[in-house]
């Protein structure tokens, strides 16, 4: 891809936003495009309307949960930037990155990929999924299908093998050590073409 | 106007050379290629899959007990959330259904800078070419154009309303058909409209329902310059009205009072009505309800296809590569429309009458539509969508988010009443 591209040149900071996230600029593009299309009235960022247009993600269960990670707490709209950060973290990890010990993890780490997911549950932001935001979340993903009991019985059951110390909550690192065995890596990667 | 055609042609071919030299970076539509590539595959297949990997539970003793295949354990695990983020994120990155409501993306330019999102001055050999472009579709053509159309419009309304006075029988109609078509051949030459038909043995006859798919408003004219149908429509205000009024009087159209529209039992009784009347003319609808791009078929409205009688299917394609036809209705109004519409080269299209279609045995409305539907789509080369039309302006039904949290607890609780009964 030619170096005299103007609609990269148009992006600001976008050098480091590659950096960052390890988008490549045809990536980077594209996104772009994207970002600009969902933009509809060109303002410069998006906003949780943008979001709610789009109809796939309005029919998904968990849908509000995920425009919601876009949006910092108590920011109502996102930027370019922020919105190429979130979408970083379904890149594919990198295997054969160098292991410098000095460089910040990338956003597509394993780790970083279940910290977004946690926050899908955690809603509160209190580093713990308590019991009332387990079952939001079930509720959420079954809908009107079960009755509250199944709910409560499927939560109870989830948070006794989880909850190692027994403070009725699954903390982060419950989280990631009752999720050891799953890969991570391509449950919660999108494959992006060329 | 094949010569015309012919320039053109080479116009855009120059064009697209002159663009590649001048800009290194073309803008790639992405519409064409896709951001990522989404695997197919289904919920119930995901969640085994991650459940497979990552369970720490023991496999379940009542196993021997079930009957079919026995999944690990079919509890609720943290990362069946995965499976909905994951697919949540790629319909924001690319979905399906937003691209199709606006103007496909051309991979050349074709001198309208409407066309081409990010025109800015690559060379001045392009910029003057299409300066003399601007010059010829302004000052030459649109004013052409204009005139046709006007004189086109009016005699239809004058004729018309002449024939109206003349009685019932086999003179007036066919005189109207011969004034119909007239007319709105006048019409087409307005637009320009280079129009190839395939297939007309297949033809709509009397007694029978044209069914195609809806892309502008032009699409009534470019079928009705062919032969003569009977239009359905709500009665507008205004020119419309005048023109709509006029054509009653000739020969039978169906037209609704807006009130009716709502009604759709007497909309059905009216269409059927006329359907069984063989010496009327058939009926043009377009089952979609509303204007899709061009790239693709959406939803076909299954009222139509309640009737009962025999459907002629109508495949409509337009070359985009010398005037955009489709009608963004919520970006621009019709006057406005219109004259892009005068504005542009010209409209090119195929239009191809597919072998006629009935219901058959064991068949309801719904999968009759989606069978006419994918002929249509297969025929003209679109994308056969399920999406309903009507998400162009109202909100996805709660219905379709049911569906997937029916799937899911079908996967969780189905299997626990299993394991209860064991």
């Amino acid at each position: 891809m030619g170096s005299t591209n103007s609609t990269l040149l148009k992006i600001p900071n976008v050098e480091v936003l590659m950096q960052e996230t390890g988008f490549s600029p045809a990536h980077i593009i594209r996104l772009h495009d994207r970002f600009k299309a969902l933009d509809k009235e060109g303002r410069g960022y998006l906003c949780p309307q943008d979001f709610g247009a789009i109809k796939e993600l309005a029919m998904n269960p968990i849908g509000d949960r995920i425009i919601g990670a876009f949006f910092s707490p108590g920011k109502e709209t996102v930027d370019f930037h922020a919105f190429v950060k979130i979408l970083a973290h379904f890149r594919p990890v990198d295997k054969d990155r160098p292991k410098e010990p000095n460089s910040p993890e990338p956003i597509n780490s394993r780790s970083n990929k279940l910290k977004f997911a946690f926050q899908l549950y955690d809603q509160d932001k209190d580093g713990k999924i308590s019991r009332d935001e387990l079952l939001k979340v079930l509720r959420a993903m079954l809908g009107m299908q079960v009755t509250e009991e199944q709910l409560e019985s499927i939560a109870d059951r989830t948070i006794q093998e989880a909850d190692l110390d027994r403070d009725d909550a699954i903390s982060f690192e419950e989280f990631r050590k009752s999720l050891e065995k799953v890969n991570i890596d391509h449950k919660m990667s999108i494959r992006f073409l060329r | 106007m094949k010569t015309l055609l012919k320039v053109f042609k080479w116009a855009t071919v120059r064009m697209e050379r002159g663009a590649k030299e001048k800009n290194h970076l073309l803008y790639k539509p992405y519409s064409l290629n896709g951001i990522i590539a989404k695997e197919p595959t289904s919920l119930e297949e995901e969640l085994k899959e991650i459940r497979r990997n990552g369970s720490s539970r023991e496999l379940d003793g009542s196993a021997s007990t079930t009957t079919g295949p026995s999944p690990s354990s079919s509890e609720f695990e943290m990362s069946d959330t995965f499976y909905f983020c994951r697919r949540g994120i790629e319909s924001i990155v690319d979905d399906e259904v937003t691209k199709r409501f606006s103007s496909e993306e051309l991979e050349s330019w074709n001198l309208l800078t409407r066309s081409n999102y990010n025109f800015h001055h690559i060379s001045t050999r392009l910029t003057v070419l299409w300066g003399l472009g601007v010059v010829i579709r302004y000052g030459f053509l649109l004013p052409l154009r204009l005139t046709l159309a006007i004189t086109g419009v009016s005699l239809l309304v004058v004729f018309t309303t002449m024939i109206g006075f003349l009685p019932n029988g086999s003179m007036k109609n066919f005189l109207s058909e011969k004034v119909h078509l007239m007319c709105y051949r006048i019409c087409v030459r307005a637009l320009t409209a280079i129009i190839t038909y395939h297939h007309s043995e297949n033809k709509p006859k009397n007694g029978g329902i044209c069914v195609a798919n809806h892309t502008s408003p032009i699409d009534v004219i470019i079928l009705a310059s062919d032969g003569c149908y009977a239009m359905v429509g709500q009665i507008h205000g205004g020119l419309m009205g005048i023109i709509q009024r006029s054509m009653v009087k000739a020969c039978p159209h169906i037209w609704f009072e807006r009130s009716e529209v709502k009604d759709r039992h007497l909309v059905a009784k009216r269409l059927s009505d006329h359907v069984q009347d063989k010496s009327k003319l058939p009926i043009l609808i377009f089952p979609e309800g509303t204007c899709i791009n061009n790239t693709s078929v959406m939803m076909f409205k299954k009222g139509s296809f309640e009737i009962g009688s025999t459907v002629y299917p109508v495949a409509i394609k337009y070359d985009p590569r010398f005037g955009e036809a489709f009608w963004n209705s919520s970006k621009f109004g019709m006057v406005n429309y219109l004259l892009r519409m005068m504005s542009s080269w010209a409209i090119v299209c195929s239009v191809w009458y597919l072998p006629p279609m009935s219901r058959q045995e064991g068949e309801d409305a719904v999968q009759f539509a989606n069978r006419v539907k994918a002929a249509i789509a297969r025929q003209g080369g679109l994308v056969d969508l399920l999406w309903d039309g009507g998400l162009k302006r109202g909100k996805v039904k709660e219905t379709f988010k049911e569906e997937q949290q029916k799937l899911y607890s079908k996967i969780l609780v189905g299997t626990q009443e299993d394991r209860s009964r064991s």
